[in-house]
C-alpha cells in the first residue's frame, strides 16, 4: 500500500500530459509546480525529518539558478587587483552540475555557520543568507546584470555517446525532465530516511541529549542533511533558470520560500509523500484560483490557509489522512504478553 | 572628517526607529518565546495608518503619529487574542509558522487595499535643513529622533517603574512561577504582544514620513529588527536598543565608504560575524540555572 | 586493577551557584557503584559531567584512562561509556523497534567507507539485516520484545525506562550510568529491574548508578558513594553506608520526603 501509493502517483504524472492534451498553459503550471515540488522536497528534509527551519530556502534555489545560467551563458568580469576572470560558456548539463554543487557548498556552509547554536538562530541565519545573496546578485551588474536579468540561458542538451544529443526545448520535455529529476530527488531521500542517516536524523529531532548519547553526532549529521537539502533546491534551481530561460534576482524572493513552507507544512512534514500532495495542491491552487482572485488576495489565502492547517491538522494533510484511513476499520488492539523479564 | 560627522549624525537618527524595531521584537521573543514574523507587517501598518490619518482624513502630524501607534496596539493584540491564543502551548516552530501565515496575510492585505505604488506622508517641518557648520540634519529627521528616544524611555518606565513592568519582568524570569504567583500571564501575553507591535508600528510610523511608504517596506525592516536582536542577544532589551544604532553605524559607514547597494547586507553580515563569534549575542545575559 | 572511570577533585558551578564543590572517587571494573544523596547534592549534574553534556570548572574525569575533557557526548559514548537519563528515556514518536535501531548508530550499517554512499545505492542491505536481528535480541534480552511495534511514547513509564535501558546497551558499553532507573516503577517492576542490572553486570559492564530508592540501592550496589550539597560525605560499602551518621545527618537535615528515603535506608538495613 504505502509502496504502491507513490508508483500510482508517478503512473499519474507521467500520464497526465496525455490525457491534458497540449495546453501549453496548464503544462508549465505543471513544471513550475514541480519545479517548486522539487524544493518543498528538500526543504522538507531539514524541516521535516531534522526539525530545523531554513527560511533561507530559496538563496540555494537562486544559487543553483544563477551558478548553472552563468556556467552556460559564460562571462567576463573584473575582480579588481587586476584580476580578471573570463569564462567561455559550457554545456547547459555541465551547469546543472555546477548549479547543484555550488548550493550544496552553500549548505554546508550554512550548516557549518549555524548548527552550532540551531534553533531559532538557524532561522535568521537562513533568511540573513538569502537577503545577503540577493543583494549581490542585484549589486553585481557586471557579473548577473543585475535588476536587468540574464537572458537567453540555452535550455538543457542531454546527450548520450553513441546516441547523439537531445535539446529539451518544448514544455513537455521539459515536464519529463522535472519528473525525471523529481524522482530521484524521491529516491535518494527516500533511501536517506530509511538508512541509517535517516535513523540519526530523526532521533536528533525528537530527544536530541538521547540521540547524543548513543552516538550520534549532531553537527555532522545536521549539516550532511543541509548539504543534500540545499543541492537539491540548487538542482530545482538550475531547471527552473534554463526552463525559463531568463533570471533576475526576484528569483530570491521570500514569498518563494514561504510558498515551500507552506507545501511542506500542509502536506505533512517528515513524510516522504506530503511535500509532494502538499506541493500539487499549493502549486496548482493559483491555476483554479486565478480567475476569482487577483494575485496578491491569493497570498492572503494562503497565509490564512497556513495558519488554518496548523490549528486543524497541525501534522499535515498526508499524516492527517492517513490516520482517518487507519482508524476506521478500527480493530480491537490485540492484548500483548508481557516480556518475560517485565511481569506485573 | 565633516564627512564621517554627518555620517554619525545619520547614524544617531536612524539608530532610534532600529532600537524601536529591536526593543519590540525582543520583548515578544523574551516574555512570550514567539519569534514574531509579523514584526514587519506591523512596521508596514504603522506607515500607513502615519499615510490614512495624515493625508486620508487630513489629521494633524502630530496627532496622527500616536493614533498610528495607538492602531499598532490595538493590532498587535487583536493578533495576540485571534492567533497566538489558540496555539498557547504548542512548540515554539509551530508558532513561528502561525506568524509566518499571519505576516504573509497582512503584508499582502496592505498591498491588496493600498495598491503597489508607494505613498509619501506630507510633513509639517520646514523644507531647508538645519545647518550645524559643514553637518545638516532636516527637521523632520531631528523630530524622529527625538520621538524614537522619548518612545524607548517610555518603554524603560513601563518595565522598570509599573505593576505590568514587574509582571511582564516576573514572566519573563519563568512564566510558570510567575503563573503561581498570581500573574495573570495571558494578559500579560496579550499586554507584551501589542507594546512590542505599537513599537514596530511605531518607527514604521516614524521612518513612513522621512522615507516613502509601500507594502513591501516591512520585510527588510523586520529582517533588520532580526539583525538587532541577534547582535543584542535573544531577549535583551538593552542589548537590543544598543544593536539598532550598532546597525545604524554599520549600514552609514557601509553605503558611505563600501557601496550604497550593500547598506542592507550590513545587518546580515553582522549577524554572521556575531554568530561566529559571540552565539549568544554581544550582550547576552547569564544563563539561568538548572 | 586500575579504575575503569576515575572522577578527580571535579566542581562545577554555574555563575555564583556551586553545584559540585569537590567530587573525587573511582569506580573499578565489573562494580555496582550508587551514587546517592538528597534532592539537589549534584548527582545528575556530576552524571552530566561524565557523560560530557556540561564542562566541569575544574578536576578532570578520565574514563579507561582517557581524559574526556572537551570530548562532546557521542565521542564519550564512542569510547564505551553509555547513559539514561532520568526523565526523557526513549525517541517518543518511534516504534520501541526502531527506537533499537537508532540507538544502535555507532554500528554503521554499511561495509564500506562510504555509509551515506552505501544508503543511497543500496548497498547497506546486509548490514542492516544483522542491525535488525541485533534489535530484536536486544528487545528479547530486556524483555520488551513483545511492545517491539509500540509507540514508545506511548509506552507505561517502566517500560519506556527499559527502552531507555535498552538503548544505552544497544551501544555495546564498557560503563553504565543509569540515572533513576526505577524511579515511577512498582515493587515488583523495581525487583524485575534489579535482576536486569545484575545480568548487565554478567556481561561485563560497569555501573554506576544514581537512585533515590533506598532499599533498591542497598541491595544492589557494591559500594555506595554519597553526595550532600555538591560534596562527597561518605562511600564504601552499604553496610557502613546505612550507619555512618553523616549520612543519617543528611538525609535528616532534608525535608519529609528525604527522612522518609533515610527512614526506608535504615529498615532495609534490619531486613
Amino acid at each position: 500500500m504505502s509502496r504502491l501509493l507513490p508508483l500510482a502517483l508517478l503512473a499519474g504524472l507521467v500520464a497526465l500530459p496525455l490525457a491534458l492534451g497540449a495546453s501549453p498553459y496548464l503544462l508549465n503550471a505543471l513544471i513550475v509546480t514541480g519545479i517548486l515540488t522539487i524544493g518543498a522536497m528538500s526543504l522538507n528534509l531539514l524541516l521535516g525529518f531534522t526539525g530545523q527551519l531554513s527560511l533561507g530556502h530559496i538563496a540555494f534555489f537562486g544559487i543553483g539558478a544563477y551558478v548553472s545560467a552563468l556556467t552556460s551563458l559564460g562571462f567576463d568580469v573584473e575582480l579588481g587587483f587586476g584580476l580578471r576572470v573570463v569564462h567561455e560558456p559550457w554545456p547547459a548539463a555541465i551547469g546543472f552540475a555546477l548549479g547543484t554543487l555550488a548550493a550544496g557548498a552553500c549548505g554546508w556552509l550554512i550548516g557549518r555557520l549555524s548548527f552550532r547554536v540551531r534553533g531559532a538562530y538557524f532561522v535568521i541565519v537562513t533568511i540573513s543568507f538569502a537577503e545577503v545573496v540577493r543583494l549581490v546578485a542585484l549589486n553585481w551588474v557586471e557579473l548577473t546584470q543585475g535588476p536587468l536579468a540574464l537572458t537567453g540561458i540555452p535550455p538543457i542538451t542531454l546527450g548520450l555517446p553513441g546516441l547523439g544529443t537531445w535539446t529539451l526545448r518544448t514544455k513537455l520535455q521539459n515536464y519529463y525532465l522535472v519528473l525525471a529529476v523529481g524522482t530521484l530527488c524521491w529516491l535518494v531521500i527516500a533511501r536517506l530516511v530509511g538508512s541509517r542517516f535517516g535513523r540519526a536524523m530523526r532521533g536528533l529531532k525528537e530527544n536530541e541529549s538521547l540521540a547524543l548519547s548513543v552516538g550520534i553526532n549532531a553537527t555532522r549529521t545536521l549539516t550532511v542533511a543541509a548539504v543534500i537539502s540545499a543541492a537539491m533546491a540548487g538542482a530545482a534551481g538550475s531547471l527552473y533558470a534554463h526552463y525559463l530561460r531568463i533570471i533576475d534576482p526576484d528569483v530570491f524572493a521570500f514569498t518563494t520560500t514561504v510558498s515551500m513552507v507552506i507545501m511542506v507544512v500542509a502536506g505533512g512534514k517528515g513524510t516522504l509523500m506530503g511535500p509532494v500532495v502538499g506541493g500539487l495542491i499549493f502549486g496548482l491552487l493559483p491555476v483554479a484560483l486565478r480567475p476569482v482572485m487577483a494575485p496578491e488576495a491569493q497570498w492572503i489565502v494562503y497565509g490564512l490557509v497556513l495558519i488554518v492547517i496548523l490549528f486543524v491538522m497541525p501534522r499535515g494533510i498526508v499524516p492527517g489522512l492517513a490516520g482517518l484511513v487507519r482508524r476506521r476499520p478500527s480493530p480491537p488492539a490485540p492484548v500483548l504478553e508481557p516480556g518475560p523479564a517485565v511481569q506485573r | 572628517m565633516d564627512q564621517l560627522i554627518q555620517h554619525l549624525v545619520n547614524t544617531l537618527i536612524l539608530g532610534g526607529t532600529y532600537a524601536l524595531l529591536g526593543i519590540g521584537l525582543t520583548l515578544i521573543f523574551g516574555i512570550m518565546n514567539v519569534v514574531n514574523f509579523t514584526h514587519g507587517a506591523l512596521y508596514t501598518v504603522g506607515a500607513y495608518l502615519m499615510y490614512l490619518a495624515v493625508s486620508a482624513l487630513g489629521l494633524d502630524f502630530f496627532l496622527a503619529l500616536p493614533a498610528a501607534i495607538l492602531g499598532g496596539l490595538l493590532f498587535g493584540a487583536a493578533i495576540e487574542i485571534l492567533l497566538l491564543r489558540p496555539f498557547r502551548g504548542q512548540d515554539i516552530d509551530t508558532v513561528m509558522l502561525v506568524m509566518i501565515g499571519a505576516g504573509i496575510a497582512l503584508q499582502s492585505g496592505t498591498l491588496w487595499i493600498f495598491g503597489g505604488v508607494a505613498k509619501a506622508i506630507p510633513s509639517p517641518f520646514p523644507e531647508a535643513p538645519l545647518q550645524f557648520g559643514p553637518v545638516s540634519v532636516s527637521w523632520l529627521r531631528l523630530f524622529v529622533l527625538g520621538a524614537a528616544l522619548l518612545l524607548i524611555g517610555l518603554t524603560y518606565a513601563l518595565i522598570n517603574r509599573t505593576k505590568l513592568g514587574l509582571a511582564m519582568r516576573a514572566a519573563f524570569q519563568d512564566a510558570d512561577t510567575a503563573a503561581l504567583m498570581g500573574v495573570n500571564v495571558r494578559l500579560i501575553d496579550t499586554a507584551t504582544f501589542a507594546i512590542g507591535s505599537s513599537l514596530a508600528a511605531a518607527a514604521g510610523a516614524l521612518l513612513g514620513p522621512v522615507y516613502v511608504v509601500y507594502p513591501q517596506m516591512g520585510g527588510l525592516a523586520e529582517l533588520k529588527a532580526f539583525a538587532i536582536v541577534i547582535l543584542g542577544g535573544l531577549g535583551n532589551v538593552t542589548g537590543a536598543a544598543i544593536g539598532g544604532f550598532i546597525l545604524a553605524l554599520a549600514e552609514e559607514l557601509g553605503a558611505g565608504y563600501v557601496s550604497s547597494g550593500y547598506r542592507d547586507a550590513m545587518g546580515f553580515l553582522i549577524i554572521i560575524a556575531v554568530l561566529l563569534y559571540r552565539p549568544t549575542g554581544l550582550f547576552a545575559r547569564a544563563e539561568r540555572v538548572g | 586493577m586500575s579504575p575503569i572511570l576515575s572522577v578527580a577533585h571535579v566542581g562545577v558551578r554555574f555563575g555564583g551557584l556551586v553545584a559540585i564543590a569537590d567530587l573525587h572517587f573511582d569506580v573499578a571494573e565489573g562494580e555496582i557503584v550508587s551514587l546517592i544523596g538528597p534532592n539537589g547534592a549534584g548527582k545528575t549534574t556530576a552524571f552530566n559531567v561524565m557523560t560530557g553534556f556540561l564542562k566541569p570548572s575544574q578536576g578532570e574525569v578520565r574514563f579507561r584512562g582517557t581524559p574526556l575533557r572537551g570530548l562532546a557526548p557521542h565521542e564519550i559514548t564512542r569510547l564505551g561509556l553509555a547513559r539514561t537519563f532520568q526523565r526523557t528515556s526513549v525517541f517518543p514518536d518511534d516504534t520501541v523497534f526502531d527506537n533499537v535501531m537508532i540507538g544502535l548508530h555507532r554500528h554503521a550499517a554499511g561495509t564500506g567507507r562510504a555509509p551515506l554512499l552505501d544508503a543511497l545505492v543500496g548497498r547497506a542491505g546486509a548490514g542492516e539485516r544483522a542491525l535488525r536481528e541485533r534489535a530484536v535480541a536486544l528487545l528479547d534480552w530486556v524483555g520488551l520484545g513483545a511492545r517491539a511495534q509500540e509507540r514508545a511514547g506511548a509506552l507505561a513509564y517502566g517500560e519506556q525506562r527499559l527502552v531507555g535501558v535498552a538503548l544505552a546497551l544497544a551501544t555495546e558499553p564498557a560503563m553504565l550510568l543509569l540515572d533513576e532507573p526505577v524511579s515511577g516503577m512498582n515493587a515488583s517492576e523495581t525487583r524485575v529491574f534489579v535482576r536486569l542490572i545484575r545480568q548487565i553486570r554478567e556481561r561485563g559492564v560497569t555501573i554506576l548508578l544514581v537512585e533515590h530508592d533506598m532499599p533498591m540501592v542497598m541491595e544492589v550496589s557494591d559500594r555506595i558513594v554519597v553526595l550532600n550539597y555538591g560534596r562527597l560525605i561518605a562511600a564504601g560499602p552499604p553496610a557502613a553506608i546505612r550507619s555512618d551518621p553523616a549520612v543519617i545527618e543528611a538525609y535528616l537535615g532534608q525535608g519529609s520526603a528525604a527522612r522518609r528515603a533515610a527512614a526506608e535506608a535504615r529498615e532495609a538495613a534490619d531486613a
